[in-house]
């Protein structure tokens, strides 16, 4: 090697920054009504190296790869690529560019064959324009060759694995000429020996000069293949460092480090009786061995990833979905039967996580909504009045001041966070001992928010065990009594409230080898 | 109020939709009238005590059938195959006659077999998860097979004249049938059930969002097939009315009742996408089209005519909210060009 001799700019050759990037994002900013999804995000791709992109759940990555696929146009902020100011329009003018997708989970014609799949809409043809099936196998063939992957390019594309449906995406990727390739968590549904192929095919398009977009919660994925790691947080861009030069804990603290004010106060309250516990709960492919519980009083913050499985769970528990194995058991008493009606008797309350197609009827009005739970409880010799329904509505109004013009108000003019309060009502009225909370503060102003964390304290403070999940780490901090982390379908941590913190729970969140993991008793 | 609102929410957003049901119920029933006063007015013989009672006579199979349909259509359902299932019990009456079973013996069984027919629909939808409509319209061919392998093409006429004479008797001089008085307190029970329980809320909110409901502790799949059983047996009840009304069990009874039956109950405001509509809304749009058809009949208009008339009806049943929705639209938002 002569490596001492050469005398050249770049220190390391890898990793240096080398001129003009391929691609680059300056500033850009992205609004979708109130919501800010993107606030000053930076992006730079460059020929021949791989740029992992990283951050919590809602910092701004998906927006990101939307507009790189001209699928969102950014309120403000430059794209440049190859150094010249483009905007994209559309998807297809971002493929014109040379800009190829490949998502999670590929959408392919189940019933084309692959070769059809790779050239659909640009068939390679023969005279009086017949389609060239000879050509067009040859083609593929060749493609796979230098993916150096092995796949029939006559079979139908159903049936083909996940994996092997993005290799079909990456081909039709470079049929495309495609010079960007931004992968969006490629990883996340794939086994361990098909991660190991799709790195190996991505090194052969970075050895011919793609730029390579990877984004994948697995810190061990971004390690073993990224030259450049970019975090981002809220919507703007943190750092851009080689990836040679970072270490986990670096990353997780830039993907985290933000002020955790007192916002959520929690009550110190008596902690009581074990009210829930779930003993070895699985369900294949969705999660296994889950086994926790919840004390009376005590709030339990679930964390994780988006995906990792939590709300499956929680879902489980009430009865919406079936489980493979495992227990349940509300106040020492097994929950056998599966369903939600069986597990409201047993006292179990349910706040789901999409608000406005689980949680509520939008087309009816504030007090049907409230009162769906309560239609045996507020019905006198079967019958059941408005009257009955809207004293009852005023009366959890009143308690939990809902914000609305009355009982009959449609509940889609009220506000999110009465919308939400709704919800909490309509289970709070059942009288439950436990109450499960997906998402309890999701698309909620900031003011709402504290009040709703106010509430469930207080319910907490009345000897109501709350299971809460939540993908905002201040909510699950300050809130918490104890936090169980989830990372691809297990807990992979149990921490008390004084262990809790944004690093021990983020790193036990991405399944990172380092140190504050615990198992759980 | 509910609470002080801080940020007081308009009251006209509301309008609307609420607005909107409550003049579809207005249009239907000023339709009704207008119906009436221009048939009294033009067709001769409408207007008699006489006509009424054949009127309303007529309208008992229609309105039978439109009660259990509009909880089903709210649930976001629907069940084609009530016609069939009348006309297969029809036929099993028929032969059970035949065979010199007594009326008190023959009606309770040709209940439970109405209730059995319309339990397969319901365990078809709601066990297997099929939709109702591939569902009831195999169905539909099926019970009507099933009515002629009972009889083949004869027919079953030797009902004594008391009985089939006495479905026609009269509440004195009035021309009022005395059978549309239990029919009429079917509809109020049927009403009561649905604006007045529990069970009515879940319809609403099964037809609304089945998501919703099912995370409500609603069981949904357990409604629906309550709701295509008591379907088949309000349809056995209407085979067994037909067959004395015309005393005569035959094969092709009733033949495409579910039609006027659906017509009626769109034309009744409620949305064939589940969620929406009343029953007396719904008892509004069975007069309208009973009348229509009578009228028509009086004034000699060919039956192919008048099963365009059910047809065009029920068409316009389906587009008219939504042509209403899009004129209202376009008037708030006039298109530039």
């Amino acid at each position: 090697m002569d490596d001492t001799y050469d005398v050249d700019l770049q220190s390391s050759p890898k990793t240096a920054a080398p001129g003009v990037p391929v691609l680059e994002l300056r500033d850009i900013h992205k609004s979708f009504g109130a919501v800010k999804a993107l606030q000053g995000a930076n992006l730079s791709l460059h020929k021949g190296q791989v740029t992992a992109l990283v951050g919590e759940n809602g910092a701004g990555k998906s927006t990101m790869v939307k507009t790189l696929a001209g699928l969102h146009q950014q309120d403000r902020g430059q794209v440049f690529l190859d150094g010249e100011e483009v905007s994209f329009r559309d998807p297809l003018h971002s493929r014109e560019a040379g800009i190829a997708v490949i998502y999670q989970e590929p959408t392919m014609f189940p019933d084309l064959t692959v070769a059809e799949n790779i050239f659909m809409g640009r068939q390679p043809v023969r005279s009086l324009r017949r389609i060239d099936r000879k050509a067009m196998h040859q083609q593929a063939l060749e493609l796979f060759r230098q993916l150096g992957v092995k796949i029939d390019p006559d079979r139908a594309a159903q049936g083909l694995s996940i994996a092997d449906q993005q290799v079909v995406e990456i081909a039709k990727a470079i049929s495309l000429n495609a010079r960007v390739l931004i992968m969006d968590e490629p990883t996340a549904a794939l086994s361990g020996v098909e991660v190991d192929r799709l790195f190996a095919v991505t090194r052969t398009l970075q050895e011919r000069g793609a730029a390579v977009l990877f984004i994948s919660h697995r810190f061990e994925e971004v390690f073993a293949l990224a030259d450049w790691i970019t975090v981002m947080r809220d919507g703007a861009h943190v750092a851009t460092s080689p990836a040679a030069e970072l270490a986990v804990d670096e990353v997780i603290r830039q993907m985290v480090g933000r002020d955790v004010a007192s916002l959520f106060p929690k009550q110190e309250t008596v902690i009581g009786d074990v009210a829930l516990e779930v003993r070895g709960l699985s369900r294949k492919g969705v999660f296994s061995d889950i086994s926790f519980n919840v004390k009376a009083g005590e709030i339990v913050g679930l964390s994780g990833l988006v995906g990792a499985g939590r709300s499956e769970v929680a879902r489980a528990i009430f009865g919406i979905d079936k489980y493979d194995s495992g227990e349940i058991l509300v106040r020492n008493q097994n929950l056998k039967p599966l369903s939600p009606r069986d597990s409201m008797a047993a006292g179990l309350g349910f706040v789901p996580e999409d608000r406005r197609k689980q949680g509520l009827v939008m087309e009816l009005n504030v007090s049907r909504n409230l009162t769906l739970t309560l239609r045996k409880k507020l019905s006198r010799f079967g019958l059941l009045t408005n009257q009955a329904e809207a004293q009852s509505t005023k009366e959890w109004a009143r308690k939990l001041q809902i914000k609305a013009g009355a009982p009959t108000s449609p509940i889609s003019t009220l506000s999110g966070g009465n919308q939400q309060k709704v919800v909490l009502g309509k289970w709070l009225a059942t009288g439950p001992r436990i109450l499960i909370i997906d998402e309890p503060t999701r698309g909620i102003d900031v003011g709402t928010k504290s009040e709703v964390h106010r509430l469930i304290s207080e319910l907490a403070g009345t000897g109501l065990a709350v299971l809460m999940i939540s993908s905002e780490l201040p909510e699950i901090l300050g809130m918490s009594d104890r936090v169980l982390v989830m990372h691809e379908g297990m807990i992979t941590a149990e921490l008390s409230r004084s262990e809790a913190t944004e690093e021990t729970v983020m790193t036990a969140a991405t399944g990172a080898e380092s140190s504050g993991k615990e198992t759980p008793a | 109020m509910l609470a002080e609102s801080t940020r007081p929410v308009p009251v006209r957003e509301a309008a609307p939709r609420l607005g909107f049901l409550r003049s579809w119920d207005t249009a239907i029933i000023i339709a009704v009238l207008l119906s009436i006063a221009v048939a009294a007015a033009t067709v001769a013989g409408f207007a008699s005590p006489r006509n009424a009672g054949f009127l309303l006579i007529d309208l008992i199979p229609i309105l039978l059938l439109a009660l259990p349909m509009t909880l089903i259509i709210l649930t976001g359902e629907i069940d084609l195959s009530v016609a069939s299932i009348a006309g297969f019990v029809s036929c099993v009456f028929g032969a059970l006659w035949n065979a010199g079973l007594s009326l008190e013996v023959i009606v309770p069984l040709c209940l439970v077999l109405g209730a059995i027919s319309g339990a397969v629909n319901g365990l078809l939808v709601s066990v297997l998860g099929l939709p109702s409509l591939a569902v009831t319209i195999g169905t539909l061919a099926l019970y009507r097979g099933l009515a002629f392998v009972v009889l083949g093409d004869q027919a079953v006429t030797s009902f004594p004249r008391a009985i089939t004479s006495g479905l026609q008797a009269k509440i004195g001089a009035t021309g009022i049938p005395v059978w549309i008085i239990p029919v009429i307190i079917l509809a109020i029970i049927f009403g009561i059930i649905l604006h007045f329980t529990g069970f009515g809320r879940s319809l609403f909110a099964i037809g609304y969002s089945e998501e919703a409901a099912r995370f409500a502790g609603i069981r949904v799949a357990q409604t629906k097939f309550w709701l295509f059983l008591v379907s088949g047996a309000v349809a056995a009840l209407v085979g067994i009315w037909w067959t004395l009304r015309y005393g005569s069990a035959r094969g092709d009874n009733a033949t495409g009742l579910e039609l006027s039956v659906i017509a009626a109950v769109l034309l009744g405001g409620v949305s064939i996408f589940g969620g929406k509509g009343n029953l007396p809304g719904v008892i509004a749009g069975v007069a309208l089209l009973a009348i229509l058809r009578n009228a028509l009949q009086l004034a000699s208009v060919p039956e192919d005519t008048l099963s365009m008339l059910t047809g065009g009806l029920l068409i316009l049943a389906v587009v008219a909210p939504n042509a209403i929705t899009w004129a209202r639209t376009l008037s708030r938002h006039p298109r530039i060009t």
